[in-house]
């Protein structure tokens, strides 16, 4: 008896782990089905580009304050912690580069890609939920309007042009802060403070570097954020599930592909 | 060309396993009013999403215009649907356009209109279901029935050949059901237009159909002109048209014994 119960529960155990792994490459397909049809009815958001621009207003605009804010606390504390340790060296005049690099190959990129994942990702997936929800989307597909060309690929497009200029808002915003740190607080030398940075930040290891990976961010988050709404069920419990996977699947994916972006990077 | 513009061809289909329509057989003439009812639950939405083609029937045929519908292609059914305008049992209204540019929506995605011509269409229809002066107010400004007038001005924008109504009387006072009543009617025959409208109410529906289907249990159980139906022995017929709880049509959804559900404690 307890023998078959045993048996019994591995099996469960067994058929969980098979049953999660085939919803999850599943989900991985239709995404990709998803992002592929999105690309194919992208006509309509460059010839119409009002739709595109309300959607940046939403997502990009929207999001301004967040980022500004963050870069700037950000930078502060990458300055006080650098001095710390440049300081023990004798070096505490490449606390601009320091600065500078951390926010343009790494932090800018990233940490707005998990801020927008956040703030805008969440008001995506919620949006489209709970169109599907209120049968707004099957309405639109009966007046033969394509919901992917209207609904979706505007938001997508939107996505794909703020995150990279956010990301790079967030990294000057984010220098600013560091600077007001170390040089009026703490006390650096303001001209070593910007000719170190101006001598060691090269424009195509860092910053072009930087902007591909909040690029490839951008899809990645925006097209989660899309996903996840599209794909909800459409109940109140449906949409709230979608909109918290929006922000972890996100979170993962940014830090994942950061990673391999990295990586990359370094050998090429 | 025949003269019915949707044909339903013994149609069946199922969620889930389960058979909801289990060969329908129904014929819609240009230019007519024509009524499905039958009880909650019984598969009339699930009719129109055929018809509109946004599911696929198990067997069967739907052809609108002589096209079979769930052979088209994405274009081909787009094409379809342009022919169609369809108010939704709970209106379905764009929840981030105001009122006026959700009826504004299928003539700005749709045509090429010159922005002062919308204008003057959409406050045409607004007009029509007698919400004009609430053209700018957002959906969730909006009551029940006024949402539902705002879907049905938004279903006719374009003047479709095919008008579909899910409950168009559901939640209307007297007088707005009066009113939507006469619009029907006279939409349908102003523009030849044909119009299948799904309902409960019995009483409104009698009034301007001009032929009337029954569906339960998965079949066209009746029928008829609405005047043959009023004269109708059939036990089912009666017991629809006059309201009686005790009759062929069950209540119930399909579930176990009552009494050893309450007792037994356990589902
Ligand atoms: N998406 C769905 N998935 C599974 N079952 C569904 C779905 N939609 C409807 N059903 C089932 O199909 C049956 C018919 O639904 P439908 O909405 O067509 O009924 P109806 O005749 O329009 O009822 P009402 O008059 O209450 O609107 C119901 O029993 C419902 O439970
Ligand atoms: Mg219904």
């Amino acid at each position: 008896m307890i023998k078959s119960n045993l048996i019994i529960s591995i099996a469960h155990f067994l058929r969980g782990i098979g049953h999660r792994m085939i919803s999850r490459v599943w989900r991985l397909g239709a995404g990709t089905r998803l992002f592929l049809l999105t690309i194919m009815y992208s006509g309509e958001s460059f010839r119409r580009f009002h739709l595109t621009l309300r959607e940046i207003y939403f997502t990009g605009v929207m999001s301004l304050l967040i980022i500004i804010v963050s870069a700037f606390f950000v930078g502060m504390v990458l300055a006080l912690q650098g001095y710390n340790t440049l300081q023990k060296y004798g070096s505490s005049e490449a606390i601009g580069v320091l600065v500078a690099l951390s926010l343009v190959r790494e932090l800018g990129p990233v940490v707005t890609a998990l801020l927008f994942a956040g703030r805008a990702g969440t008001a995506i997936t919620a949006e489209i939920g709970l169109m599907k929800t209120t049968e707004q989307l099957s309405a639109m597909e009966m007046m033969a309007v394509n919901p992917i060309a209207r609904v979706v690929a505007p938001r997508f497009w939107a996505g794909v042009i703020s995150m990279p200029i956010l990301a790079a808002l967030f990294s000057m915003v984010g220098v600013l802060g560091g600077y007001l740190v170390a040089v009026p607080l703490i006390g650096v030398d303001s001209g070593a403070f910007w000719s170190q940075m101006q001598a060691n930040v090269d424009v195509r290891a860092d910053i072009v570097n930087g902007v591909i990976k909040s690029v490839v961010f951008a899809v990645a988050c925006t097209m989660i954020a899309l996903f996840e709404g599209f794909d909800a069920p459409p109940t109140a419990e449906g949409v709230s599930h979608a909109t918290t996977r929006t922000v972890v699947i996100s979170s993962l994916t940014v830090l994942g592909l950061d990673f391999v972006l990295t990586s990359f990077m370094m050998v090429v | 060309m025949t003269s019915n513009i949707v044909e339903i061809d013994n149609l069946s289909f199922g969620y889930k396993g389960r058979l909801l329509h289990k060969g329908i057989n129904m014929a819609f003439p240009r230019g007519k009013v024509v009524a499905i009812m039958g009880g909650s639950g019984s598969g009339k939405t699930t009719l129109l999403r055929l018809i509109g083609g946004q599911i696929k029937p198990a067997q069967g045929k739907v052809r609108v215009d002589g096209k079979v519908v769930h052979e088209q292609d994405r274009d081909g059914i787009y094409q379809l649907r342009r022919k169609m305008g369809m108010l939704f049992q709970h209106g379905a209204l764009f929840t981030d356009l105001s009122t006026f540019d959700n009826v504004a929506f299928p003539m700005r995605e749709l045509t090429d209109l010159p922005e002062s011509m919308i204008r003057d269409l959409v406050l045409m229809k607004l007009n029509a279901v007698g919400l004009r002066g609430a053209h700018m107010l957002m959906p969730t400004e909006l009551s029940g029935g006024m949402a539902r007038r705002v879907a049905l001005a938004r279903a006719i924008a374009l003047d479709p050949c095919i008008v579909m109504y899910d409950e168009p009387f559901a939640g209307l006072d007297p007088i707005s059901m009066g009113v939507i009543c006469g619009l029907i009617r006279s939409l349908n025959d102003a523009l030849g237009a044909t119009s299948i409208i799904v309902s409960h109410d019995v009483k409104e529906t009698f009034i301007i159909a001009d032929y009337v289907y029954f569906v339960a249990d998965g079949v066209v159980a009746a029928e008829g002109t609405p005047h043959d139906l009023m004269q109708s022995t059939l036990p089912f017929v009666h017991q629809f048209v006059h309201g009686e709880k005790d009759g062929p049509v069950p209540f119930h959804y399909p579930a176990g014994n009552y009494q050893s559900e309450l007792l037994n404690q356990q589902l």
